[in-house]
């Protein structure tokens, strides 16, 4: 979908330093603070990550962590009370479409068919494209995700995963620097998330667009992830560790499986979650 | 539920089977081998537990009772009350002499002799005007209005003490000043249906735009949509079913008031009409206008809630 595809490589054995703009993604001591009736509440604090174009970075946590919010942030959804974002060099002030997210409960509008919710993305990015070529690319990101058959469909006419996957197309179809997930499989049954995924890979892997996903899933995050940002528990979250998954491309879920190197990874994230940094039972 | 299922080949030899308690219950498992742990189920259950086995066919014949019985016991009975009430006051005329002069009355709907003695017909249509009058500025004030109170904070605070002190005065309080003012009985009664019938529009469109999803909100931020794109593929669509309800609402009202307008005022019309059998001693067709405000009201209800399960997305 973009022409970074060209340059990324991939199948051998090692992910070989890519040839990628460094700190495409800043993030600079970053506190987040909400002041609500009880009071003001600090959800994030210190929060410092530097990531690479291309890379496919997770942030896993116990709910409430504040995960979501550092999502937030990087879109501009949400504004830091200290510290600062920036994206490809300039400061993040605001949303937009260079900085695409996929929503975790998909968020289309149920008025608008599948294609349609695609459009209205391709239309405010490619506007002074022709309406042909406008067109073309929002078929284009529909088949990307499988669903060049159900592009007059309305969102309250198809199953949850493919509702998802309109969704992953129109943050696609923007071609944005960088791709936000927001738990994009949270809702799914696991072997409708488990196809996801695997498509997820492959598209990411096509397209070599920068990603941060948020998860709760051990399992995604290993097997999609170049780097795995592990969150202390809030209030005042942080991040605690962060895991290099050093897995070679393509990888394939089932060859995983018995990966003593995708175990050892998997292990340590769930000893960071359960040993180090458990949450007491709600 | 689990003496039905084991016993489904017994089902089959007599659907009418009434496993009334465990014992019966158990004999019948009995002769069935696999159900060994069904039996352990039935023993549990309560004996006063009784289940009926039906067939599809029996099953629709039940859910055709079900529809058609309790309606047409309904109306029955409504009958026979009114029956009784005619025999009482024997001034008030039964069901059977309305129906008569009902069929006499529909025979000719549309004919015009003069103003005050033209078809029953015209005069329903009439009052329809009047209410699509009323009713359709009320709605090209009432919708936009209720955009901005629910777009605009400072509009909705501005608004609130007006629309709650105005609201609830009766309809009919409001036709003396629409007399004074348009000078005419006609305008005057359309000035009652519209500031009768424009509130729920109002107040339901404000609402809804005031509940637009937040994750909707951030579709728009992220993808940076203008204000107008925001409007037209947001808020208007997802507000659309709350507004529909404001105008179902709204017509159910101005149809409510037309009748009680036109009887003060006078021309033509259903209420109009209404007033002049009962000062020609008609008193059937009294009776038949009340079923025809009735009956039209229903149609209305009937059609605008259709047009709103159309904007239903869910």
């Amino acid at each position: 979908m973009s022409n970074i595809a060209h340059e990324k490589h991939h199948g051998d054995s090692h992910k070989v330093a890519k040839k990628f703009i460094e700190r495409y993604v800043e993030i600079e001591d970053v506190g987040m603070r909400f002041v609500s009736k009880k009071g003001e509440f600090e959800a994030l604090k210190n929060i410092n990550l530097s990531i690479t174009q291309g890379e496919f970075i997770s942030i896993i946590g116990h709910s409430g962590c504040g995960k979501s919010t550092v999502l937030n942030l990087i879109a501009g959804l949400l504004h830091p009370t200290s510290g600062n974002l920036f994206c490809a060099g300039r400061e993040i002030a605001a949303p937009g479409p260079e900085r695409a997210v996929v929503f975790q409960n998909h968020s289309l509008l149920p008025w608008l068919n599948c294609f349609e919710n695609v459009y209205l993305a391709v239309e405010r990015v490619f506007g002074s494209e022709s309406k042909v070529q406008q067109e073309a690319r929002t078929y284009a990101a529909l088949d990307l995700v499988g669903l060049g058959h159900a592009v007059e469909k309305r969102p309250n006419e198809i199953s949850g995963g493919m509702k998802q996957r309109v969704g992953i197309a129109r943050a696609l179809a923007m071609e944005p620097k960088v791709l936000l997930l927001d738990e994009p499989f949270g809702a799914l049954d696991a072997l409708t998330r488990a196809g996801l995924q695997d498509e997820l890979m492959k598209i990411m892997q096509k397209s070599g667009a920068t990603a941060v996903m948020v998860t709760h899933d051990v399992d995604e995050a290993v097997l999609l992830s170049d780097r795995i940002v592990m969150m202390t528990n809030g209030p005042s979250a942080t991040i605690g560790e962060i895991l290099t998954v050093d897995l070679p491309y393509p990888r394939k879920r089932l060859e995983l499986a018995e990966n003593p190197q995708y175990n050892h990874l998997r292990s340590e994230v769930l000893k960071f979650l359960y040993e180090r940094h458990a949450k007491k039972a709600a | 539920m689990s003496a039905v299922n084991s016993n489904k080949d017994l089902t089959l030899q007599d659907s009418l089977v009434l496993v009334s308690n465990e014992n019966d219950a158990d004999k019948l498992v009995a002769a069935n081998e696999d159900n060994t742990h069904m039996k352990m189920l039935n023993k549990v259950k309560t004996k006063s537990r009784a289940a009926k086995i039906k067939t599809p066919g029996q099953l629709r014949r039940i859910e055709f009772f079900k529809t058609i019985i309790p309606p047409a016991f309904g109306i029955l009975l409504f009958l026979a009350v009114w029956t009784l009430i005619s025999h009482l006051q024997p001034v008030l005329p039964g069901p059977v002499s309305t129906w008569h002069s009902a069929v006499e009355l529909f025979a000719h709907p549309f004919h015009q002799n003069s103003l005050d003695d033209q078809g029953i017909g015209w005069n329903i249509l009439s009052s329809l005007e009047r209410v699509a009058l009323g009713f359709g500025l009320a709605a090209l004030v009432g919708i936009p209005l209720g955009f901005m109170i629910g777009r605009y904070e400072f509009i909705s605070r501005m608004t609130a003490p007006v629309i709650g002190l105005l609201r609830p005065v009766s309809p009919l309080a409001w036709l003396p000043l629409g007399l004074l003012v348009l000078k005419a009985a006609g305008p005057a009664a359309i000035w009652v249906i519209f500031i009768s019938s424009i509130w729920p529009m109002v107040i339901n469109t404000a609402v809804g735009v005031s509940k637009v999803p937040q994750d909707y909100m951030n579709v728009a931020k992220v993808l940076n949509l203008s204000e107008w794109k925001i409007i037209t593929k947001i808020s208007f669509p997802y507000v659309l079913p709350y507004m529909m309800t404001g105008v179902r609402l709204s017509i159910g009202i101005a149809w409510l008031v037309i009748v009680a307008a036109e009887m003060l005022n006078g021309g033509a019309g259903i209420g109009f009409w209404l007033w002049d059998e009962y000062n020609a001693s008609n008193y059937e067709h009294i009776i038949i206008a009340i079923f025809i405000v009735g009956i039209v009201g229903l149609l209305l209800e009937v059609g605008l809630t259709a047009i709103a399960n159309r904007f239903n997305y869910e």
